[in-house]
């Protein structure tokens, strides 16, 4: 009996047990589903075995919304437990695994996802290439964020979810006081999907730098090219550190490690400094794809050229190497001295100079612009003040000596909400109302699209404008219950409210894309936003190819440039196209990489030697296949271009 | 598949370069990996709790014999790359062996170090600066235990198919791995072993 314990959850409640139900029974419905419809076959051979980077692309948009919604009901079940004083819809265990659910599941299985979603889309076609460098991993890649990510998500209902907050400091997150195995489930299923978000950052890396079209120097790559480049730089040089210190971590709670313990010389301050090397980077790495989208759409819709390219470029650079030289502000208070906080202090500061170089840019981009509100634009515009709003409680926050009275409090959680909301999440809905014709054929729907666009920013300044205030009164954040005397009753209900009109534009997210599917006309041309740059220059949907024939560039608005100067892209005739195989081996490894976490949250040794086995034997196989690919004739080519071209 | 004749074998393919060039930075990345060990050793070298410290437990004359065999192994690999360059692959697979054979005689000594180490006192659960210490012996090891699988496959992929611009592709692309673990070696050698005696 006591090896079944393990597995039961610490703090069941009705709740729990529901979601137990909702998930058999969408198993179940799955299974039954697939069946009955014979689309085990299909979703084998174009899904779970494609190297495809527009369906990887695709997948992971997926992946990225239902994550959404699973970090978004977190979040809705915080904000109604702090909505009135002494409430008791959670207890205080439960509180701490949601916060902790919430930050992981939104930022690692969310944001990341997201931006990798964009990136995969948007890359190869924009350097007018005909796939990454290298498909498979990309495909592996997918497959192992995709199992870290489930494998954290039936932490909730097997084992209890992790509970000492997304940071999991030391010693917090030691044996000690986390008893149950959710910091294992918190260790391991990062470490699976950083492994993946790793290779994905030198796959891109050596995409951006090998494979573009012929003309295009590194001067002439689009914005968001650019900015994607940067943001995998920084994650090859950051997820190594988080590699290393949930390894350690990992090995304090399974094996008995002296790294972060309170005795025999550990030190737990080293977890809290790994942890942001890695962590404050990937800040960045999540909000420069999103300022290379907003670049992309900015441009677009105010009709004229990026302002300062090449401050752009620069500032992005000079972000990316001080974004490993600010990490200490996260702990302020936790006693370095004065000397240390003031360079911390200094650097911290300093970021925001370049940062402020892109607001000025974008803003001088629409300037004396025919600006075209479309959605995505809407969400542009709107982001510009909201973001700044960020930053500069961003700015106050840095000022180290003043950070004893924002640390850990609701200050704190409204300032980097206030960044990420308008900063990421805005973008990567620009981005995928802007791409969506470019991956389905069809564009969402624009009223409903505006309508999600006003709400989410209605709701966000109501749910997170009043914690400033609570903030500074000194309400303090993970606390799962405050008094009445407090005063900070009314604040937090109307964050609250706030939480909720957010919930409906994210909910209207999913019924722009139900309606568009069915009622949107799919007789658009391959340029609807009558876009600059190359990922336009092919047809809505992309053919598997991408380009017939690779184009040739001359500036970094090579589209624009054709449609105005008269460049021609497309020079010489079809040629025979080599492509890659598609292959079950990313996907069935990774199903052993999730059967190895498991294995290891639970302590279940032996499992864990057979499945470290299995990811070797998968390895070995790799090592010595034989894969040409295949290729795909003039007269196929041909025959899909015409019926493409017919479609328009 | 088009073959470029101008370049050596290894670098001939469009995906020969790519692989090349994303392998480098992997190592960029393997770079930080080991950068993280070595902040958080020095970090922890001093907090050796009830435990011995470095100066106490390290022995010269295995760390010599590791480090002599695995800087030859680097410079074998060396004169087997040099080999594959001038397509004679009977010498290239005997330095790729050789290569090998020293790696496993490197893991040997190390793994009799390890028994040392815990049969003196100084186990994993010992103390922050043994669980460092190692953890990153024992990462530089795994990746040395890797690569001998990995060089195996290669030879036996060489031997069975010949140099083609692929089989060229990955042994050079080891080489690259091994002189790489080599370089580690060398920090570990200088500021974890004699940094520590002295």
């Amino acid at each position: 009996m006591e090896f079944f314990e393990r597995f039961a959850v610490p703090h069941p409640s009705p709740a729990i047990y529901a979601s137990m139900v909702a998930i058999g029974l969408v198993m179940i419905a799955l299974v039954v589903g697939l069946t009955y419809f014979k689309k085990w076959g299909y979703l084998w051979r174009e899904w779970l075995t494609t190297v495809d980077h527009k369906r990887i692309g695709i997948m992971y948009l997926i992946s990225a919304l239902i994550m959404l919604f699973r970090g978004g009901v977190d979040a809705i079940m915080m904000r109604a437990q702090l909505s009135a004083p002494e409430n008791t819809l959670l207890d205080s265990q439960h509180y701490n695994e949601i916060f902790t659910t919430h930050g992981i599941v939104m930022i690692m299985f969310m944001a990341m996802p997201f931006i990798f979603a964009l990136m995969n889309i948007v890359i190869p076609l924009q350097i007018g290439a005909r796939d990454v460098a290298f498909p498979r991993l990309n495909a592996l890649s997918f497959w192992l964020f995709f199992m870290g990510a489930m494998l954290f998500n039936i932490s909730f209902v097997i084992g209890g979810s992790p509970d000492a907050g997304w940071t999991s400091y030391f010693p917090l997150a030691g044996n000690e006081f986390s008893t149950s195995v959710g910091t294992n489930y918190y260790m391991i299923a990062l470490q699976i999907s950083g492994i993946g978000s790793l290779m994905t950052g030198i796959n891109m890396i050596t995409t951006v730098l090998r494979m573009r079209a012929p003309g295009m120097t590194l001067m002439k790559m689009p914005m968001f090219t650019w900015s994607s480049f940067i943001a995998n730089v920084i994650i090859v040089f950051a997820f190594p550190v988080l590699t290393v210190a949930l390894a350690m971590g990992t090995m304090d709670r399974l094996f008995g490690t002296q790294f972060f313990t309170m005795e025999n010389g550990g030190m737990d301050m080293l977890w809290a400094n790994l942890f942001w090397v890695w962590g404050h980077p990937e800040v960045y790495i999540l909000i420069l794809p999103a300022f290379g989208i907003y670049s992309e759409v900015i441009s677009t819709f105010s009709r004229r050229n990026l302002y300062g390219y090449k401050s752009m470029v620069a500032s992005m650079v000079v972000i990316s190497l001080m974004s490993f030289l600010v990490w200490a502000h996260h702990f302020f208070t936790m006693g370095q001295g004065a000397l240390t906080n003031s360079i911390f202090s200094i650097t911290t500061m300093a970021i925001a100079v370049p940062t402020g170089v892109k607001i000025f840019n974008w803003l001088l981009t629409m300037w004396k612009g025919k600006i075209e509100f479309t959605t995505p634009m809407l969400y542009a515009v709107l982001f510009i003040p909201l973001f700044t709003l960020g930053g500069v409680t961003g700015v106050m926050l840095a000022m180290s000596a003043a950070d004893y009275q924002y640390h850990n409090t609701m200050f704190l959680v409204a300032h980097f909400h206030n960044v990420i909301i308008p900063g990421v999440v805005f973008a990567m809905l620009a981005g995928l109302t802007y791409y969506w014709p470019k991956l389905f054929g069809f564009m969402l729907n624009e009223k409903i699209g505006k309508w999600t666009a006003w709400l989410l920013s209605i709701g966000f300044l109501l749910a997170f404008m009043p914690m400033y205030i609570t903030g500074l009164d000194g309400q303090a954040r993970r606390m799962y219950t405050y008094s009445e005397a407090t005063g900070f009753g009314p604040l937090n209900m109307v964050s609250f409210v706030g939480s909720g009109i957010m919930a409906i534009g994210f909910a209207l997210i999913v019924y722009n894309i139900y309606y568009s599917t069915r009622y949107a006309s799919r007789d658009i041309s391959s340029d609807p936003w009558d876009a600059r740059t190359l990922e336009w220059a092919t047809h809505n949907p992309v053919p598997e190819y991408n380009f017939a024939v690779l184009p040739e560039v001359k500036s970094s608005e090579a589209l624009w440039d054709a449609k105005k100067k008269g460049h021609v892209l497309f020079k010489g005739k079809y040629e025979e196209i080599h492509m890659p195989n598609n292959s079950g081996a990313p996907f069935l490894m990774s199903v052993i990489f999730f059967i190895w976490g498991f294995a290891l949250i639970f302590s279940l040794w032996i499992p864990a030697i057979i499945a470290t086995l299995g990811i070797f034997a998968f390895m070995t196989h790799r090592s010595f296949e034989q894969d040409h690919g295949h290729h795909i004739s003039v007269k196929e080519i041909e025959e899909t271009e015409t019926k493409m071209r017919g479609a328009k | 598949m088009k073959i470029d004749h101008s370049l050596p074998l290894e670098y001939s393919t469009d995906q020969n370069k790519l692989n090349i060039l994303g392998f480098w930075i992997f190592i960029g990345a393997e770079i930080m990996l080991f950068a993280t060990l070595f902040a958080s050793y020095f970090t922890l070298v001093d907090r050796t709790g009830s435990g011995p410290s470095g100066a106490e437990i390290f022995e010269i004359t295995p760390v010599l014999i590791e480090t002599l065999l695995l800087l030859t192994s680097s410079f074998t690999i060396g004169l087997g790359v040099h080999a594959m360059r001038l397509g004679r692959v009977k010498a290239m697979l005997t330095f790729f062996s050789v290569t090998l054979i020293l790696g496993l005689a490197f893991l040997g000594v190390e793994i009799y170090e390890f028994v040392h180490y815990v049969h003196v006192g100084a186990g994993i659960q010992t103390s922050a600066f043994t669980s460092i210490l190692l953890t990153t012996l024992g990462t530089h090891g795994a990746h040395v235990t890797l690569g001998l699988f990995w060089g195996l496959y290669i030879i036996l992929q060489v031997k069975k198919r010949g140099l083609t611009p692929q089989t060229a592709n990955k042994s050079f692309i080891f080489s690259l791995y091994w002189h790489f673990l080599d370089v580690v070696w060398i920090f570990i050698f200088s500021f974890i072993y004699l940094k520590g005696m002295m």
